[in-house]
């Protein structure tokens, strides 16, 4: 007589294993299913696109990569080389680094923990956020015009250089490192914040023994992906007048005097080669170009990665 | 204690002996039943604002050497409110301020010469959840004196000196350059209030120090503060009565009511007294209800 299973809501023995069973979960499995569609076509893409890109540029790759990456621009597409591109490239990329680093992460602390929260504040950050949504070819404008033929500066900068394309970049990833910054600096739990201010440290401690070590890795990330970004951007420097054909100049890699001379970069190359009517420029070299310049930003990645991970494990101890 | 001491100096390791000097010897006996200790902190009329919103108002309350003073009562009531404008750590909160009259040792804590800076190396504050530098064990303690400017030679025996008091020497002595996130919740909270007396402040203010920690690590706690009394004045904030009974020497009920002035609910300081009235015979009929869990 007495009762074995306490009923539990309207179960009762018999239909207690009917009612736990496995229901099919049409909706379920169909969202699962749009997610790992969307996420096939995203690496379908890219996938297609390296093969591409690669198989246009193996003539290339397999015979001459070592010319083609230490030989300098030329009129025959056989002898063409990108050392000049590089070098443009990689002067640019330490401007941005020495220019918009310093400058944006110290706004970004100031932002974040120094400036009164005012309208104007506000009025500022929102309109950061917006310079990081301006297209490149306008920061090119803006660079032509004050980097390039600014009255004074294109005196300092040697006017159509690596100087002024690299100020112009600069410029251009501001925004975007301010903004990561900011991001990283605010993702520092104020319990640290706290215990810094508890034990007797002023503002100007707490910022540089515990929040700035905290938001390395973050700011870190942030910034070595802009430079990536910087990398990559062609139309702020046509604008700035890079040199897409000949050039006769080609220094040496640590010949610091370039940063005024005239210059090339990889991503103006790849765009005026494109466009050449000859296929040994258009679809082999300029191919070739485009995997030296994409293994160029994944290694920068790289880096950001691993000082990242660098930072991270310092910080869990 | 003079005023001069809590202005900016030039963090040369003065202000450290100078808090030796001050510290009266602590009533042992029992006179201290017929005799109260000397008011450290003196809480008068005290209202603490965010921006327009009065979060709490009419604090009175007396801080005695020596004593551990808790503060009790639900949720909303301005109790951590109250702890946290002691230190000054309210004033990171944009729109925060006090009314009302805030003296240590005699010295207005918001008087405008006053450096905030300076009452943090004095009134150390442990809090709610434990809050370890991600940094050693050693870093940990020593973070304070180094900012404060004690040479690097006293660092090894501020480290024992200060985890002996927080009871944690024994468990952490050969392993002080590892991480402090490597420790348990109860060793992280002990850590930091070695971090905290590594300090030596005058006043350490506890901010539900053990609402993170399961009873035993609690128990230890209880235990190191009833240790550390007679070198500190305490004053914790908690939301266990059973521990405010435990632990302290007078209690502080606060409760939340409606502000006369808008609509919100402001906290209010309903009645302080010695522990063991506040709980055996509480002069507000608010007061019993609470410490009887008819309320709250």
């Amino acid at each position: 007589m007495a009762i074995a299973i306490k009923p539990v809501g309207g179960l009762t023995p018999a239909n207690i294993g009917e009612s736990l069973r496995r229901k099919p979960d049409l909706k379920g499995a169909l969202f699962q299913f749009v997610m790992l569609f969307s996420l096939s076509i995203s690496i379908g893409v890219l996938v297609v696109l390296l093969y591409t890109v690669v198989s246009d540029a193996w003539p290339v790759l397999s015979t001459r990569l070592g010319d083609f990456v230490t030989g300098t621009l030329a009129p025959d597409a056989g002898r063409a080389g990108i050392s000049q591109g590089l070098k443009g490239t990689f002067y640019l990329c330490v401007i941005v680094a020495i220019v918009a680093f310093p400058l944006g992460i110290a706004a970004a602390i100031y932002l974040e923990e120094y400036a009164p929260r005012t309208r104007l504040s506000s009025f500022i950050e929102v309109n950061i956020r917006n310079l990081a949504g301006v297209p490149s070819v306008v920061y090119g404008i803006l660079g032509l015009a004050i980097f390039v033929n600014g009255w004074g500066i294109s005196a300092l900068t040697g006017g159509r250089s690596p100087l002024a394309g690299g100020l112009t970049l600069a410029a251009l990833v501001l925004p975007v490192v301010i903004i990561t910054t900011q991001e990283a600096i605010r993702a520092v739990p104020s319990a640290l914040r706290e215990a810094g201010f508890g034990v007797g440290a002023t503002k100007w401690e707490v910022i540089k023994d515990h929040i700035l070590p905290y938001a390395a890795p973050g700011i870190l990330t942030g910034t070595l992906l802009s430079i990536a970004r910087a990398a990559g951007e062609a139309a702020p420097l046509l604008l700035v007048g890079t040199i897409t054909g000949f050039i006769s100049n080609s220094p040496g890699w640590f010949d610091v005097r370039q940063v005024q001379d005239k210059f090339a970069a990889m991503p103006t190359i790849i765009t005026s080669w494109a466009k050449q009517p000859e296929e040994g420029f258009r679809v082999e070299n300029a191919a070739a170009a485009i995997v030296v310049l994409v293994a160029f930003v994944i290694l920068l990645n790289s880096a950001a990665i691993l000082l990242r991970n660098r930072f991270e494990a310092k910080r869990a101890g | 204690m003079t005023k001069e001491q809590f202005e900016r100096n030039d963090g040369k390791g003065e202000s450290m002996d100078v808090l030796q000097i001050a510290r009266p010897v602590a009533a042992a006996t029992s006179d201290a039943e017929v005799t109260d200790n000397p008011t450290v902190l003196a809480l008068k009329d005290l209202s603490v604002f965010y921006g327009d919103f009065r979060a709490v108002r009419g604090v009175t309350v007396d801080v005695r050497d020596n004593e551990i003073t808790a503060m009790i009562g639900p949720s909303g009531c301005g109790k951590s409110t109250v702890l946290r404008s002691i230190n000054r750590m309210n004033d990171l909160i944009p729109g925060a301020r006090v009314e009302g009259d805030l003296k240590f040792h005699g010295v207005d804590l918001y008087d405008a010469k006053v450096d905030p800076v300076e009452v943090r190396r004095r009134i150390g504050m442990v809090f709610q959840k434990p809050n370890p530098f991600p940094k050693s064990i050693f870093d940990n303690i020593t973070y304070g004196p180094k900012i404060a400017g004690v040479p690097k030679s006293e660092f090894e025996a501020i480290v024992e000196k200060s985890l002996r008091r927080a009871a944690l020497w024994d468990e952490v002595k050969d392993r002080l350059d590892e991480s402090a996130l490597g420790m348990s919740g109860g060793q992280q909270q002990r850590l930091c209030i070695a971090r905290a007396i590594a300090t030596s402040p005058d006043v350490l203010l506890m901010d539900e120090p053990c609402s993170a920690l399961d009873p035993i690590a609690t128990g230890m706690i209880e235990d190191l503060m009833q240790e550390i009394k007679s070198r500190y004045t305490i004053v914790i904030v908690t939301h266990n009565m059973q521990q405010a009974a435990r632990v302290s020497d007078r209690t502080a009920f606060f409760t939340a009511e409606a502000d006369s002035e808008n609509d919100r609910r402001t906290g209010v300081l309903v009645e302080y007294d010695r522990t063991e009235r506040i709980f055996s015979n509480p002069a507000d009929i608010r007061t019993e209800n609470y410490v009887t869990g008819r309320f709250g």
